[in-house]
């Protein structure tokens, strides 16, 4: 049997039944990693020893999550274990707390794999901007597997963990799920504890999971949903959240946001996605079109309001409490300056500048008073579509994944991956993309966005599309193992 | 639409050190986003009331009292250059 195909609710009821041993299910993954992580690099820090002793002391517990093998991407803090965030800034850098929302599924039995590669900082769309060198697509090795989350999504697809934590700021999570053809959910701003996660921009950052199933993905929020008093952002989920199991679509209005869907979407994106709409509607949805007039203004004014917000969370890298410092400085300024610019990356440089422009006395009010009303305009939009959907669907992405080193020279075009993805992260909604079919061998991936914390209403209706869909495809590396 | 100058005068705002072929690529990469972000200048937004963040939390307060927190160990164990109790840094004010 290959143990790869499995999901966690599988492998739950498996090891209930005595059929499956943790010790078992941690192996099968190990091994993957020991054979395609060389190639994949999914991980910038692998938990071999430890994670062993943690499939052994899982042995005939009965905690929730007994046994699943996970991995996190590097941009959560675990207490004794590397944090590096993709960047030269964090070379070497041991946290000396844990993130509320590892400590959860730590608390619930999962087993730590290890910490994922992603785009420095988690600025960027394909992971090519870590520090310590690019992840690649298990679909195909010389494609990027996505990004920011590309080491998490690359490792659920490769069958190097059976599910993994990530981050979304502007799509860092289900843009690479898309291109990885896994599944990815953003959850609504504030449902998930923050505390523990580097910031980047920390009105838009939410941390979420990649697995390979919707259910799987339910069944990751229950563990990490809730209000931690260490995140005065984050608030209790209303709702209880169920894993659903009705497959039945009938009776849902789902909104095609026309805007997202149509011109600047890849035609054989169009394709796949408009297949699964048809699909959705012969399973008794109710299929029509549906307006976010701002739709264009949403990478505009992410770009202003990100990097802006970046600009200052980002200024803690001053080499003085933690991670790295240029030697050899005669003053302080000096020292900043030096750690600062041997420090970062690129985009890095890039985000922090244009933050800092956008900030700038003179160029405030054009730049980020206006963004900010932008995002009311597109908060309104949101509004008004879900009076009259429950739901609303869209391409995750307007291409599959692209070649390696074809987008790094041209920040602009790495941003339009994001066209899809953004306009949640401003409204701060729900958001999940599924695999909903291959084009020219490379998996393309459905948004289907809700309003805010319809998390259940979101998953049931991504379940019953799943269903529907029947995509039911891995990456070769995991078929090799059948 | 931004210069080699304005590139060296936001890199120093943001405490960033550029060679001259840096400040160069930058101004010509930060000019394309730019250009591209300046397309929020075509919409009219008079009373239209900022967003600053998505959740209707205001004042979000807990009672005043002590927790524990991290040691001051573990607090300087990630200094790069540590003295004492404290962290160590070049003279702030040079002679």
């Amino acid at each position: 049997m290959n143990l790869l195909r499995l999901t966690a609710m599988e492998a739950l009821e498996m090891m209930g039944r005595g059929e499956l041993s943790a010790d078992e299910l941690t192996g099968a993954f190990l091994d993957q990693i020991d054979r395609h992580d060389g190639d994949v690099a999914a991980y910038l820090y692998v938990n071999k020893t430890g994670a062993r002793e943690a499939a052994a002391a899982a042995g005939g517990g009965d905690r929730p999550l007994n046994g699943i093998p996970t991995a996190i991407k590097d941009v959560l803090c675990t207490e004794g274990m590397l944090t590096t965030c993709g960047s030269r800034m964090l070379e070497g850098f041991v946290p000396v707390y844990t993130a509320t929302c590892v400590s959860r599924l730590t608390e619930a039995g999962v087993v730590n794999l290890g910490k994922t590669n992603m785009d420095e900082f988690a600025m960027g769309s394909s992971t090519e901007n870590s520090a310590f060198g690019p992840t690649r697509n298990p679909w195909d090795l010389d494609r990027v597997p996505g990004g920011s989350s590309g080491g998490s999504a690359a490792a659920v697809a490769a069958g190097e963990a059976m599910w993994a934590l990530g981050s979304d700021t502007g799509g860092s999570i289900r843009q690479p799920a898309s291109f990885c053809g896994v599944v990815g959910f953003k959850p609504t701003y504030g449902s998930v504890s923050r505390y523990g996660l580097v910031a980047f921009a920390s009105s838009f950052d939410q941390v979420g999971p990649l697995t390979r199933s919707v259910g799987d993905a339910a069944l990751m929020l229950q563990h990490l949903v809730g209000k931690d008093p260490r995140d005065t952002t984050s608030v209790a989920h209303p709702e209880q959240i169920v894993i659903p199991e009705d497959r039945d679509l009938s009776g849902l209005r789902i909104g095609v946001i026309s805007e997202l869907s149509g011109e600047g979407i890849d035609p054989g994106v169009r394709e796949v996605f408009q297949k699964a709409v048809s699909t959705m509607a012969d399973a008794g949805a109710q299929m029509e079109t549906a307006s976010i007039p701002h739709a264009e203004y949403c990478i505009p004014a992410y770009y202003i309001l990100a990097p802006a917000e970046a600009s200052a969370n980002l200024a803690r890298y001053d080499g003085v409490r933690f991670g790295l410092r240029a030697g050899g400085a005669r003053d302080v300024i000096e020292m900043y300056e030096e750690t600062r610019s041997l420090g970062f990356g690129d985009e890095v440089k890039r985000r922090i500048m244009l933050g800092t422009y956008a900030l700038s006395s003179g160029y405030y009010d054009a730049y980020y008073g206006q963004a900010q009303k932008v995002r009311t305009l597109v908060v309104n939009d949101f509004d008004a579509a879900f009076r009259e959907f429950d739901l609303l669907v869209s391409p995750t992405t307007p291409t599959t994944a692209f070649g390696l080193g074809e987008r790094v020279d041209d920040p602009l075009t790495m941003y339009m991956s994001d066209i899809c993805t953004v306009p949640a992260n401003l409204a701060g909604l729900p958001a999940i993309s599924i695999p909903v079919g291959l084009d020219g061998g490379m998996p393309v991936g459905m948004q289907i966005m809700g309003p805010a914390f319809s998390a259940n209403r979101l998953l049931q209706a991504a379940h019953g599309a799943e269903a529907a869909v029947a995509f039911n495809r891995v990456s070769p590396l995991v078929e090799e193992r059948d | 639409m931004v210069n080699h100058d304005d590139v060296r005068y936001v890199a120093g705002l943001a405490r960033l050190k550029l060679a001259g072929e840096e400040l160069d690529r930058y101004a010509a990469q930060l000019s394309t986003i730019l250009n591209h972000v300046n397309k929020i200048a075509e919409l009219e937004l008079d009373g239209v009331e900022p967003t600053s963040h998505v959740l209707e939390l205001t004042n979000v307060f807990r009672e005043d009292e002590p927790q524990p927190s991290i040691s001051q160990v573990a607090a300087l164990a990630n200094g790069p250059e540590v003295e004492g109790n404290a962290f160590r840094v070049p003279a702030i004010v040079r002679k």
